[in-house]
């Protein structure tokens, strides 16, 4: 009886122990990497550990800090036009009895749809026609389209999660559309919003092929950084650009967590 | 009671898409009137109460407050106040914060709302409870906060849907008087929307019962609940028992011919609308006795005599409801004691509660 147990626990502790490898197999590496001041092949671990390169990425000279502060430059005014944009759509999606809703949103997911590198190249060519490429502006315009779809699907389920009592009942005491929208729907979808504009937050952050066609050489982000670290073979500071970009969408689903209910989340594309 | 109309519906219509759910509906409401608007589901009842609000359009006719027309005028500008089925509190406000959120609306300095909140928690029983939030409060709490956030702005005219039907029937007994006896001592004028005959009998001084879009009858609870105008009115205010008879009018006095179960009577017409040919005879259960057959007792004038046989007994509380038999036809009695079940009796139904129509 106990043989078979023990018979038993071999397969698992394999399928387990295989899982893990997968997930945090490569988590791991990088994790070396940043602290690896020296390691090739053969060898299983580095020879050397130290920070130099940490020191690198971060002195006045690395453009670590630039491309960061550039990236969240990107991704805040992304995140600022993406809801301008989402609130009254979202808002009019859910309650507004319109037809079509779902084709609506279902039109949001398009530039999704496409292969991405076909959609920018021409994009590129027509902001450079137009003089947006290699500028802040066209950079955040690809990232507005690209994280569009989040914002407006979320806060379409974040509006439609608060009752339409709630508001008629601001509207009969007295309260005018806007006011009753500023004092009872925004205050009760914000935790939906915020959601919302977390994720187009990170969207932004680690989007590569838009900000590499349209903004690079000029407009310098972190992705396209790592992307050149990574093709110089500079894997330390290629680690260590990715452990950066790590931080925030860790924190991003500690958020999510706490602030999107679960009926929000059930009204997300409906 | 003064019934110069202070809220006045006219020629009112109101569709949803393809289909009409009030036509060319009139009501005027008397200033300090509590009237209440009754209807099984479906009726229109909700709709003609959102349409006062207004939160529905009408696709004709016009609401008008003391003779101002607020048709076109959205809900924050009518003066009224609406309390939900559902409550609708806030969530994310205190009670505090929900009944003086109209008071903010209106401009009021921060003393005078904290004076009106603590009055209106007080006036409801709500004492302790400002820093509350709608979630951790009880069911009669919640609705005692609704109902103080309306009528905390001083309405002209309190609209309540439904307020009651999600409370435990206990509670609901006493919140009807509590709402009825504040309604009273504001002088406010009230329309309550509901399903509950008793709930709008015990509320309001006029009920208005409401049929498939229309208004079927109007009146005092007494005027409703004893000269039902239709038979639909009749059925809804408790007249379940149906029968059909041939009857033949003469002047003040309705012959009943006879039938296999009843000899011929002759009743009063009472001001009644009927005209000679097949009626239809409804009453309650509770009005008509039942006398043992063998029993010498003459029914009094007027009154129908009913002759059957006992089929079932069961005790509702207070008294024995009988199922009776009357040839393939079936009406519950009651009586003050059980008789035998297969016994044979007659059914005497007093002349003031039989209502006849024509069928």
């Amino acid at each position: 009886m106990t043989a078979r147990f023990d018979l038993w626990w071999l397969p698992r502790a394999v399928v387990l122990g295989l899982i893990a490898f997968i997930i945090f197999g490569p988590l791991t590496n990088l994790v070396l990497w940043t602290v690896a001041e020296k390691w090739y092949f053969p060898h299983m671990l580095p020879l050397e550990y130290g920070f130099s390169f940490w020191q690198r990425v971060f002195s006045s000279r690395g453009n670590a800090m630039s491309s960061l502060a550039t990236s969240i430059l990107i991704a805040s005014l992304t995140v600022l036009v993406s809801l301008v944009l989402a609130i009254p759509a979202g808002y009019a999606l859910s309650r507004l009895k319109l037809p079509f809703r779902g084709l609506i949103l279902l039109a949001f997911l398009i530039p999704q749809a496409f292969p991405n590198l076909p959609v920018y190249v021409n994009i590129a060519r027509f902001f450079y026609e137009i003089g947006l490429n290699g500028t802040i502006t066209g950079v955040v315009l690809v990232h507005v389209t690209h994280g569009l779809v989040y914002a407006v699907w979320i806060a379409t389920a974040a509006f439609a999660a608060v009752d339409v009592d709630l508001e008629e009942a601001a509207r009969s005491i007295g309260a005018g559309p806007m006011r009753a929208f500023r004092d009872v729907t925004l205050p009760l979808a914000a935790p939906g919003l915020l959601a919302s504009a977390i994720f187009v937050f990170l969207e932004s952050l680690d989007e590569f092929t838009g900000s590499y066609f349209v903004g690079a050489p000029d407009v310098n982000t972190l992705p396209l950084l790592l992307y050149t670290a990574g093709a110089g073979g500079n894997y330390q500071i290629a680690s260590i650009t990715a452990l950066l970009l790590l931080v925030p969408s860790i924190g991003f689903m500690l958020v999510v967590e706490r602030f999107l209910r679960a009926d929000v989340l059930s009204k997300v594309g409906h | 009671m003064t019934r110069q109309a202070f809220l006045k519906v006219e020629n009112l219509s109101v569709g949803y898409g393809g289909t009409t759910v009030l036509t060319d509906l009139d009501l005027s409401i008397g200033k300090g009137e509590f009237v209440a608007l009754l209807g099984s589901s479906g009726c229109g009842k909700t709709t003609l109460l959102r349409t006062i609000a207004g939160f529905a359009k009408p696709s004709a006719g016009a609401v008008s407050v003391a003779g101002r027309d607020v048709t076109q005028l959205p809900p924050d500008k009518r003066g009224m106040a609406l309390v939900f089925q559902s409550y609708a509190l806030w969530p994310h406000m205190t009670v505090a914060q929900n009944i003086g959120y109209g008071l903010k609306l209106q401009g009021r300095s921060r003393g005078e709302i904290e004076k009106r909140v603590t009055e209106m928690q007080a006036l409801l029983g709500l004492g302790g409870l400002g820093s509350r939030k709608p979630g951790q409060l009880s069911g009669g709490q919640r609705q005692r906060v609704a109902l103080g956030r309306a009528l905390a702005i001083d309405p002209e005219i309190l609209l309540l849907d439904e307020p009651l039907s999600n409370l435990d029937a206990r509670i609901r007994l006493t919140v009807r008087h509590e709402i009825r006896s504040l309604q009273k001592r504001l002088g406010i004028t009230a329309i309550h929307v509901t399903h509950d005959r008793e709930e709008a009998m015990v509320m309001a001084d006029r009920i208005v019962i409401m049929n498939a879009g229309r208004i079927e009858q109007q009146g005092t609870p007494e005027d409703v609940y004893n000269r039902p105008a239709s038979p639909f009115v009749a059925a809804f205010m408790g007249a379940e028992n149906l029968l059909t008879m041939q009857a033949r009018v003469s002047g003040e006095h309705i012959e009943l011919m006879e039938s296999a179960m009843s000899p011929p009577t002759v009743t009063g017409r009472g001001g009644r609308d009927v005209t000679s040919g097949p009626v239809e005879l409804r009453f309650r259960a509770e009005a008509a006795s039942l006398v043992r057959n063998g029993e010498k007792t003459t029914p009094a004038a007027g009154a129908l005599e009913l002759r059957g046989q006992v089929a079932s007994v069961t005790y509702p509380g207070g008294h024995w409801r009988h199922a009776v038999h009357l040839g393939n036809q079936e009406i519950l009695v009651d009586a003050d004691r059980p008789f035998d079940q297969g016994e044979t009796v007659k059914v005497h139904v007093p002349e003031s509660s039989l209502f006849i129509f024509n069928a």
